[in-house]
């Protein structure tokens, strides 16, 4: 879908800046905010390019820059950090061999330090993409990324 | 009309979903529908259960028999043994039983059960369902409130209730609506927060994805009472079930009329909409929330004026916790009176904790305001995972107070901790066995703070980063002579000048964290 269509899917009011911006991340290939969406998004809502910048930089949901096909944010919040997330992390550093902000040389993922996922019950707990997972250990791991590799 | 024998409840929520809930769903529906006893056993989606952390979980009822880590493969046998033949698949059996209930504590050290508030329809009732909602009782308040009670009398019944604020804070609730209610104003707003953030918090959520019209109920009578005709609830973007029930729900109440231009035929109308957030820990503060629902980057604004006065857009603006509203509609319906007889004479009602960490049973339970920390981790958590002993627990959230061994026999409420310079927070308790390393763990709370300060003013900005550089030096061993004071200090300036909650509540982690674990803290 263009980014014209995309904007033109919601009211041009500023309240809606959000849902816009998740919008055309969620559709931009690279499943990140590029200069063109936030043209677009300025454009549509009558608003300068830095202020949407300004939006689109403020809140971790958003990434200006492009990302792999999976997208792993970590929980290191307390629970998650006391319940072993750092030996979880480490292992996916070493494992993917990219630190966090990075995005592995084949594009397939995208590692990130999230806070509170709200699933502390389940502690150390990822997401990837919108797809939640806890109770981690390096096998479990193995597993996880496995199964994404050849899902696309 | 058909009827079960025999039902079996399925508990849809984020972390079951985690664990493969919809493919156990549908393959035990499938092995019922194959051993024919699709007339006879009836399998019905619920909230969560109480129980996380524990896989699949399923009851079964009239028995009562709740089953963990349910995976497809075990449902043949699950169906063959529990549904068809009675008898019990003692392997998948969850022995601990989550608590369903509110125990009190009597005279002579009896207990008694009671039915809870905030969650007496999670795990009950299907909540994509308004039609099960409302054979459990629901909007009967609202159509006592809107029908039968004054805007006036309706702000009454809460204010007697004694009612605080849920989300933290504990501001009386009645008191904020009287606020806006007198506030000039045509076009008034009612905000639910549920841009749950707290790191171990996950109560909202489950309210939400276990009995959302629990909450539109409660803000529609929140609406009547201060004359707004709108209302907005903020759910975290990362909620993604929370954020789809939710707008199922209010959906379903608008065929029903229960939200709209007018509703059960009085000259009142009422509208929810949700509002998606895009991950700010600053936003769980009203003011950066209300920044944020206008389209803006989540900065907390000047207070005051508060936004009882001038809130969304400038207008009288109302904003609940999730928890806090959820406990409206029952108050409504069965008087302050009757909520009162809950809790402590100083904080009325229940709270809806979230337990975690080292418990040997994490998840959500519902508790009378004043019950003990022991009470909460041996009667409701299961005790301490492992046969390890207790060393401490971080009461409220990462903005929340760490409390030593003698706390565990103080009565918990709002008022009750404060005097102990503690505070109920948010309500997530993250139990800490004996073999936890409190500076790894203030170092944590410590990051998380510097990663979710905002960055709008300096004390906050930089407090929280030379915090972070403090304890880092402290955790490998390279502390300065005067470190550890630093830190309270560095603390302390920003509880005072810090803009908003967010630098000023660092100082009760900080605080609490040396005041019982000093010694460790220094030594390392």
């Amino acid at each position: 879908m263009d980014r014209e269509a995309i904007v033109k899917g919601f009211e041009p009011q500023l309240h809606n800046i959000l849902y816009i911006l998740h919008e055309l991340q969620d559709n931009n290939p690279r499943h990140f905010v590029a200069k063109e969406d936030i043209e677009a998004c300025a454009d549509y809502l009558k608003v300068p390019y830095s202020y949407v910048h300004g939006v689109a930089t403020f809140y971790t949901m958003f990434s200006l820059t492009p990302r792999g096909r999976h997208i792993i944010r970590l929980c290191d919040s307390p629970p998650c950090h006391l319940m072993g997330s750092t030996t979880v992390l480490d292992y996916l550093r070493q494992k993917l061999g990219i630190d966090v902000g990075e995005t592995t040389p084949d594009g397939a993922f995208t590692l990130e330090l999230a806070s509170c996922l709200g699933i502390c019950g389940v502690a150390p707990a990822i997401m990837i993409n919108d797809e939640m997972f806890g109770k981690l250990t390096p096998d479990r791991v193995d597993g996880i990324l496995e199964e994404r590799r050849k899902g696309v | 009309m058909n009827i079960a024998r025999s039902h079996v409840l399925i508990s849809i929520d984020a972390g079951t979903i985690m664990a493969g809930a919809r493919g156990v769903q549908a393959e035990l529906v499938e092995e019922i529908k194959k051993k024919g006893l699709s007339g006879e056993v009836a399998v019905l989606e619920t909230g969560n259960l109480g129980v996380t952390g524990m896989g699949v979980v399923l009851v079964v009822y009239p028995e009562g028999f709740y089953y963990g880590n349910v995976t497809k493969e075990d449902i043949p046998e699950f169906v063959e043994e529990q549904l068809l033949k009675g008898r019990l698949v003692k392997r998948l059996l969850l022995t601990q039983a989550p608590k369903r209930f509110i125990i009190r504590r009597e005279k002579m050290g009896l207990t008694k059960e009671q039915p809870r508030i905030v969650l007496k329809n999670c795990g009950f009732i299907n909540p994509e369902s308004i039609e099960e909602y409302i054979a459990a009782g629901g909007y009967e308040a609202a159509s006592k409130a809107l029908t039968a009670m004054t805007p006036e009398e309706v702000i009454g019944e809460v204010k007697r209730s004694a009612l605080a604020g849920r989300g933290g804070a504990a501001f009386p609730t009645a008191a904020k609506w009287e606020f806006a209610r007198k506030a000039p104003g045509e076009e008034k707003f009612i905000i639910c927060n549920a841009d749950e953030g707290e790191p171990g918090t996950f109560k909202d959520r489950l309210i939400l994805e276990g009995d959302p019209h629990k909450l539109l109920e409660g803000m529609l009578i929140a609406g009547y009472a201060v004359g707004a005709s709108k209302g907005f609830i903020y759910i975290r973007g990362e909620y993604a079930l929370s954020i789809e029930r939710t707008e199922k729900a209010i959906a379903d109440a608008r065929s029903y009329g229960l939200l709209g231009n007018t509703i059960f035929d009085k000259p009142f109308g009422f509208d929810i909409e949700v509002m998606k957030g895009a991950g700010a820990y600053v936003c769980g503060e009203e003011t950066a929330l209300i920044e944020s629902l206008e389209g803006h980057r989540g900065h907390p604004r000047n207070k005051p004026p508060y936004p009882v006065v001038s809130g969304l857009w400038g207008k009288p603006t109302v904003v609940n916790n999730v928890e806090t509203l959820a406990n409206i509609a029952e108050i409504v319906r069965n008087g302050a009176n009757w909520f009162k007889q809950y809790g402590t004479p100083k904080c009325a009602g229940t709270k809806v904790y979230t337990i975690l960490g080292h418990v040997a049973t994490p998840g959500l339970i519902e508790t009378e305001m004043g019950t003990t920390l022991r009470d909460i981790i041996y009667d409701y958590g299961g005790g301490i995972g492992d046969g390890k002993q207790f060393k401490g627990a971080l009461v409220g959230g990462a903005a929340g107070a760490f409390l030593g061994p003698d706390m565990l026999d103080v009565q918990m409420d709002f008022v009750n901790l404060k005097e102990y310079a503690a505070a109920l927070g948010s309500g997530a308790i993250l139990v800490m066995n004996q073999d936890t390393s409190m500076v790894d763990m203030l170092k944590s709370v410590l990051h998380f703070f510097k990663h979710e300060s905002c960055g709008h003013c300096a004390p906050c900005r930089l407090g929280t980063a030379r915090l972070v550089e403090i304890v880092d030096r402290i955790a490998d061993s390279e502390a300065k002579a005067d470190d550890v004071d630093r830190l309270l200090a560095i603390a302390s300036v920003m509880k005072d000048t810090s803009f908003c909650p967010l630098g000023q509540s660092l100082y009760l982690p900080v605080s609490s964290c040396l005041k019982y674990f000093r010694e460790e803290i220094a030594g390392s």
